[in-house]
């Protein structure tokens, strides 16, 4: 990175927070796999697990937050050291989401009974779990790595996540429209498809971040959008 | 011969990208103290009615470069300038422009507050009186009261006038220093580190004063303190061993610096 700083206290404190948001990310990473794997085995007790460890990562997140606040008070920052601990806030901020969605789809996992698990579905949603699961590594490790062009390719690679999105939900409506009795089922897997895909694009706002942390200004491209389930619907006959 | 200097104003420097008017035109300046080459080729546009900071380590130029705006290197006998500077297209180190004059039109404010050993009245009266400035005692009570007003100091002293300057505060010397220096009408205020030696409230008085002030004067400021730089100037320039680094927008000086000497300086990393 750059050089040390006069005060060696401010390199110390800025690795300190750099550390705590990388230790957050791998947390909200494992609880992300975790979410999806309990998803995909049916697993009430993983499910309960993912609960209970969201709650670490919120405290990370509060812990984070006022370290970066006491720096600001106390050191004024300037120029990149400004960007590295606003990089921190935003990027953490990020995860508490990251964490908060998969607890979601561990609640769900846990009010999904009886033994339907239409397979094709179920593994139509950890492929994409797998995709947003890559993007997710990668941008952590972009954000470590100060990796501009590792940020980049993940800001790019959000595109194919929407469209299975898309995809897995024209699927699943015909399924509804099929069977009635499964609506709460599938209900539920939307849900859960959607919260990834969500999780892809928090990983891509911290793609953004990194690259204002690097770069100093916004990325100046329009992202390429693949999700249209928003306007997504099956022709009424 | 102007129109000419102006042409060979590279594409995108700090007048053209700022759309403010170049008060202070400086090109090529050059300082030498007998063998020490202090100020290396300075180029640099300094906007009218704007707050413009110079920042950089001790030794680094920048206080050089403020003392030959109104010629105070001068009356250092081994100084030697080269090189050129204009105020509103006026060559100021033309050999028939009158020095004296010149330093009414850029006033100077230093760090230590500096009055006379004389009454608060008189320390701001005696500009404009040498200069001849009032035609009558109205007159000079007006600019003294009028300069005391635009410093924020008259509400304070209005009632002990004739007390001695030297009686009040650091930070009211420093705003009589002001006075002083407004009182003749200057276009141009110098101020070197005009804070070092005051208190966060006598600070904080200043650099409201400074922000009042530029609506009708330019100002250039010295300062040590990157917040006082980034809470009071528009535009900011950066000095590192004699040589002007890097000049630019205040705000994009202190969040994205393109120069990495620049970086390191204000985020204090300078070994």
């Amino acid at each position: 990175m750059t050089n040390e700083h006069i005060a060696k206290a401010f390199d110390v404190d800025l690795q300190e927070l750099t550390q705590k948001a990388a230790e957050m990310g791998g947390l909200a990473e494992r609880e992300v796999a975790d979410a999806v794997a309990a998803l995909v085995r049916r697993d009430t007790e993983l499910a309960t697990k993912v609960i209970s460890t969201d709650v670490t990562i919120d405290a990370l997140q509060r812990e984070i937050e006022e370290k970066a606040i006491l720096l600001i008070a106390r050191r004024q920052p300037m120029a990149v050291d400004l960007r590295e601990i606003v990089g921190a806030l935003r990027v953490c901020n990020d995860l508490e989401r990251i964490g908060d969605l998969a607890k979601n789809i561990g609640k769900r996992v846990a009010v999904l009974d009886g033994d339907f698990s239409p397979q094709k579905l179920i593994r139509g949603v950890e492929h994409m779990a797998e995709l947003v699961l890559g993007q997710l590594k990668r941008v952590l490790d972009a954000y470590a790595g100060r990796d501009l062009s590792g940020a980049l390719a993940v800001w790019k690679g959000d595109e194919e996540i929407d469209a299975m999105c898309t995809s897995l939900f024209r699927e699943l409506l015909t399924y509804m429209m099929e069977d009635p009795r499964n609506i709460t089922f599938f209900i539920h897997l939307m849900f859960c498809a959607k919260n990834i895909e969500r999780i892809g694009d928090h990983a891509t706002n911290i793609a953004e971040t990194v690259h204002y942390m690097i770069e100093g200004r916004p990325i100046a491209d329009q992202r390429p959008k693949g999700d249209t389930t928003a306007f997504a619907s099956l022709p009424v006959t | 011969m102007h129109a000419m200097v102006h042409l060979e104003r590279p594409a995108g420097s700090p007048a053209n990208a700022s759309n403010m008017a170049t008060k202070v035109f400086a090109r090529g300046v050059n300082v030498y103290y007998g063998e020490k080459h202090a100020l290396k080729d300075v180029n640099l546009d300094v906007p009218e009615r704007a707050v413009t900071a110079l920042i950089g380590p001790s030794g680094c130029g920048k206080s050089t470069f403020l003392r030959c705006i109104n010629r105070m290197n001068d009356t250092i006998p081994i100084a030697r300038i080269t090189g050129k500077i204009e105020i509103d297209s006026q060559d100021i180190y033309d050999p028939t422009l009158d020095v004296v004059q010149l330093r009414a039109r850029v006033g100077m404010v230093f760090q230590k507050p500096n009055p006379f050993p004389k009454s608060i009245y008189e320390n701001v009266a005696y500009g404009p009186r040498i200069h001849g400035f009032a035609k009558s005692k109205q007159d000079l009570d007006e600019i003294v009261m009028t300069s005391l007003k635009k410093a924020s100091l008259f509400e304070e002293v209005k009632d002990r006038l004739q007390d001695s300057g030297t009686s009040l505060s650091g930070g009211q010397q420093q705003r009589l220093c002001i006075a002083r220096a407004i009182a003749v009408s200057p276009e141009v205020i110098l101020m070197d580190e005009p804070c070092s030696a005051l208190d966060p409230i006598a600070t904080a008085k200043i650099e409201e004063l400074i922000d009042e002030l530029r609506a009708n004067f330019t100002i250039i400021i010295v300062t040590h303190s990157m917040q006082q730089a980034a809470r009071v100037s528009q535009r900011t320039a950066f000095f590192h061993l004699g040589v002007l680094v890097e000049e630019g927008a205040t705000e994009t000086m202190f969040t994205t610096p393109r120069d990495r000497r620049t970086q390191d300086y204000i985020t204090g990393r300078f070994g």
